[in-house]
């Protein structure tokens, strides 16, 4: 692209500040103002249409799926939304994650972050969700987190394989001479129906490639769809079945060296000193460095083999410097503590009067109840790495990460270099769960790659470092009270949560200059916004003051608040003597979405049916990242421990894309939340964290995990996300489940501190 | 030192309390064996020694005698094994980091037993672990591939 273009495009960028509105419709809509990163990197005759399609002249067909594929199935759907409108099969395409790029900003993450509920449609809320995305289509966040993905592609990709679609049958039509609206298209071919002619994509490619598409392009009925909606084969399984060198921990370059990390396990501490003369001794070993960042402190050894690196990390002599905060987990539970107790609350629900209902009302009629989680590991499979290159000034990363364009930025800024000269390489995401929304890896190996002379350097981290240097999700203590009337039901329902805030952690380690005010939504995430109808309803949020670094975790707050604010629903049909289903119809019954999933649900699972002995149901409902999710989980006691039978699920989230992916995606959420149920939790000893790996942080295992029945349903009206929403009904359908089983009412995590799972 | 890989005799020199997993991993690229804990409690970096099923990660490379076979040497004349082809037929991996483990360990409970019970396969495969709990199809997928081999 010359000069001239790019002045172009910045005027257009001034324009389009100015008609917002505009932006929505349209194929400039993803088209401008950023420049498709497509055309600094094309083949020999390879042509490019958007930032989403090349074409070579072999007819090879290259499609970007620029979100990270951590296992979620995204690259297969996203390159199905484009496929669907370009007309071609998805097995004759290749599927890349592409270049870091602003073209490939999520705005629907951003559109996602008011502070208003999903089922809010009001004028106000809809103005700022606007708002928010032309926001963040000038920040131009490349990012894969908030459930996101598909519906913020669902239009812009669908456009981009009809566009390009359009003008390759300009490009055949202008060949014959005949109408654009005569040429069919199928399989990545033109074809003519009148001569009989066809042309293949490649053929067309370059030509059409020149063309302006139409202004305006149909996007196709979902009567119309042939890929869409119907279950596709994952384009990334046969690799992940052969042991294919996808992820970012299978990267080799000529030369590589490889490292690892010790950073000071009392968090944010500094190093007060550093012997590393043994170490630097041994076999393999290059040398060993200092990493001092505003994230973490501490060392990396070099060396010519992993273990070689691990090993002489342990030989290191070192002297950390403590953390600010609390040296043990009763130490910050004392902060939340006092958090929840005298802090102001910033309340994401205030309807009625709650005060005031409660000032009366009679102690028999009141549930009070205290509850509490840990702080938790993501613990993905592949641990943190990132392997990076600093030569000629350019620095290249490698790295497993959901957020390409804040490595480009943060890494390159690291080590003092522009951002234009750093470029990131996405690779297959061995698990992500938000860990990797993080970008600490990649900064700590940029840091380390300008130590090694030009040479690139993987830099991997002991599952030990992984478990204890992770962004946790928060700890969260919870207070609530509720009134109820006469005929059982809650007439006022009173929540305080506090916990620490994640993005009063993050904007401090990756932005310093930037402060973070006002509320953060997360920690009433769950409770604040679900479509209940109470009289007099408010839910706080109080920021707990812990610089423990926390961060984004499957589902976030919601992760929480689902345990809190589904747990004391179910105290409440408990006291009032409703079923619980029938507490939530009632309560929800100005939501038919979320009466139908409860519905649904309760056909699935026999609710209400007899059990036999020694069985229990539980159940709970989360409306989390736009999908509707009601669940029942079944328990047994099987000689005085507890197994989790079967789980039934009923998900709405408006429009099913793939039906298979999304099921698998719900699955996958549930047993993540189950698994942090029944063992998971990082406490403090010493001002470090006692968990260190496998052994002693215990996600769910085969002969733990239950059946899991997944019903679909397509009634809600705008579309919500699948990797997240089947997490935070599942801990409290479990926890309501062992209270039905044992009697025990558990209000704290993980469950196992009470009862015993099998 | 000699190594034994799928088939081929490699030459390198290592300490011999390597483990066996980055010998494989940093000093032969043969990456299908994942590094997920390095103290056995994960499976991820499972491999056969002689065909039998073992944690290469703590398994020193001066421990080993026999021939190693890693995922990467299951499928023979460019066609799978049942077991990756049933993981294909049931979709099985998402993330995908743990399955390389996850099959080499199913292999091996169906050579040792062909047509294995629930139980069967929990205790063959609780060494295993995946995050993004895929656990459902993992079963569906053994028992898939037990019914397959059953017919063959």
């Amino acid at each position: 692209m010359g000069r001239l273009g790019k002045i172009a495009r910045r005027t257009f960028l001034i324009g389009t500040g100015l008609v917002a509105g505009g932006l929505a419709v349209g194929y400039y809509y993803y088209r401008k103002p950023y420049p498709n990163p497509l055309e600094d990197d094309l083949a020999e005759g390879e042509a490019t249409f958007n930032p989403y399609v090349k074409i070579a002249p072999d007819n090879t067909i290259t499609l970007i799926a620029p979100r990270a594929e951590m296992g979620q199935g995204v690259s297969t759907t996203l390159a199905a939304l484009v496929a669907e409108e370009l007309d071609v099969r998805l097995d004759q395409v290749i599927v890349e994650h592409g270049p870091a790029g602003h073209a490939y900003a999520n705005t629907t993450m951003l559109e996602e972050g008011v502070p208003f509920p999903h089922f809010d449609e009001s004028t106000v809320a809809e103005l700022m969700r606007s708002g928010m995305a032309v926001a963040g289509k000038f920040l131009g966040l490349q990012g894969t987190g908030g459930s996101t993905s598909i519906v913020d592609g669902f239009y812009k990709m669908r456009q981009a394989g009809a566009a390009a679609r359009e003008v390759l049958k300009l490009a055949a039509a202008k060949r014959l001479d005949v109408e654009t609206g005569s040429l069919w298209t199928a399989d990545g071919i033109v074809t003519d129906p009148a001569s009989g002619r066809t042309f293949t994509y490649g053929e067309l490619a370059q030509e059409a490639a020149a063309l302006a598409p139409p202004a305006e392009i149909r996007l196709r009925e979902k009567s119309e769809w042939t890929i869409l909606g119907k279950p596709q084969a994952r384009i990334d399984m046969r690799a992940k079945v052969t042991g294919a060198p996808i992820f970012g921990i299978d990267v080799r370059l000529p030369e590589m060296l490889f490292a690892t990390l010790r950073m000071n396990p009392y968090r944010g501490g500094p190093i007060a000193s550093l012997d590393a003369a043994e170490a630097e001794k041994m076999r393999g070993v290059v040398k060993v460095v200092k990493v001092e960042t505003g994230i973490a402190n501490g060392y990396a050894v070099i060396a010519d083999n992993t273990w070689r690196a691990f090993q002489a990390a342990d030989v290191v002599s070192v002297e950390w410097g403590k953390g600010a905060y609390p040296p043990d987990s009763a130490g910050i539970r004392e902060v939340l503590e006092t958090a929840l107790r005298d802090g102001d609350a910033s309340y994401g629900r205030d309807d009625g009067n709650v005060e005031t209902a409660f000032a009366d009302a009679p102690r028999e009629r009141l549930v009070e109840a205290d509850y509490g989680v840990p702080y938790l590991a993501h613990a993905t499979m592949e641990p943190m790495n990132a392997t990076a290159r600093l030569k000629d000034s350019r620095l290249d990363i490698w790295a497993p990460n959901q957020m390409p364009t804040m490595v480009r930025q943060l890494a390159a800024a690291a080590i003092g270099i522009e951002t234009e000269n750093c470029f990131v390489h996405t690779t297959y995401l061995g698990g992500g769960f938000g860990r990797r929304g993080d970008v600490d890896y990649a900064i700590y190996a940029a840091i380390v790659a300008s130590r090694t002379d030009g040479r690139p350097v993987q830099v991997t981290w002991t599952r030990e470092e992984d478990v204890q240097q992770d962004m946790y999700r928060p700890a969260a203590l919870g207070r609530f009270r509720a009134r109820l009337g006469d005929d059982g039901m809650p007439v006022a329902v009173d929540m305080r949560i506090a916990a620490p805030s994640i993005i009063g952690s993050i904007l401090p380690r990756y932005f310093p200059s930037l402060s973070p005010i006002g509320p953060d939504k997360s920690i009433t995430d769950g409770s604040a916004n679900q479509p209940y109808t109470i009289e007099n309803y408010r839910v706080g949020g109080i920021k707990a003051p812990v610089s423990v670094p926390v961060g984004f975790w499957r589902s976030v707050g919601n992760s929480f608040n689902g345990f809190f604010h589904e747990g004391f629903m179910d105290e409440i049909a408990v006291a009032g003597g409703v079923d619980p289903l029938e507490l939530r119809r009632k309560l929800m019954a100005a939501y038919p979405t979320a009466v139908n999933v409860i519905d649904k649900v309760g056909a699935m699972a026999r609710w209400g049916e007899t059990l036999p002995p020694g069985t229990a149901k539980g159940f709970a409902f989360t409306l989390s990242f736009g999908t509707w999710v009601a669940q029942v989980v079944q328990v047994a006691d099987v000689g005085g421990r507890i197994r989790i039978e079967k789980v039934w699920c009923a998900a709405d989230p408006g429009e099913v894309i793939d039906p298979a992916i999304f099921t698998a995606q719900m699955m996958s959420g549930i047993v993540y939340g189950l698994s942090s149920a029944i063992g998971e939790e990082i406490t403090f000893a010493d001002g470090a964290v006692e968990q260190s790996n496998f052994h002693d942080y215990t996600p769910m295992r085969m002969h733990q995990c239950p059946q899991i029945e997944i019903g679909l349903l397509e009634t809600a009206h705008r579309m919500g996300g699948a990797g997240e929403p089947g997490t935070p009904p599942s801990i409290p359908a479990l926890a309501n489940a062992v209270h039905a089983l044992t009697g025990k009412r558990i209000r704290s995590m993980p469950l196992s501190k009470e009862v015993e799972f099998l | 030192m000699k190594l034994n890989v799928n088939g081929s005799e490699h030459e390198i020199d290592v300490e011999p309390e390597m483990p066996l997993l980055w010998a494989l991993r940093d000093e032969l690229a043969i990456r299908g064996p994942k590094f997920g804990c390095g103290i056995a409690q994960c499976g991820a970096c499972t491999v056969f020694i002689d065909g039998e099923p073992v944690r290469s990660c703590s398994v020193t490379v001066g421990e080993v005698s026999g021939a190693v076979t890693t995922i990467e040497g299951l499928a023979s004349d460019g066609r799978l094994h049942p077991v990756q082809q049933a993981w294909i037929d049931e979709q099985v991996a998402q993330c995908g980091y743990c399955h390389a483990g996850q099959i080499m360990t199913a292999v091996a409970l169906l050579q040792a037993i062909p047509d294995p019970s629930d139980e069967d396969i929990d205790n063959a495969m609780s060494g295993n672990l995946c995050r993004c709990g895929t656990y459902p199809r993992i079963r569906a997928a053994i028992k898939r591939a037990a019914s397959a081999t059953a017919g063959a």
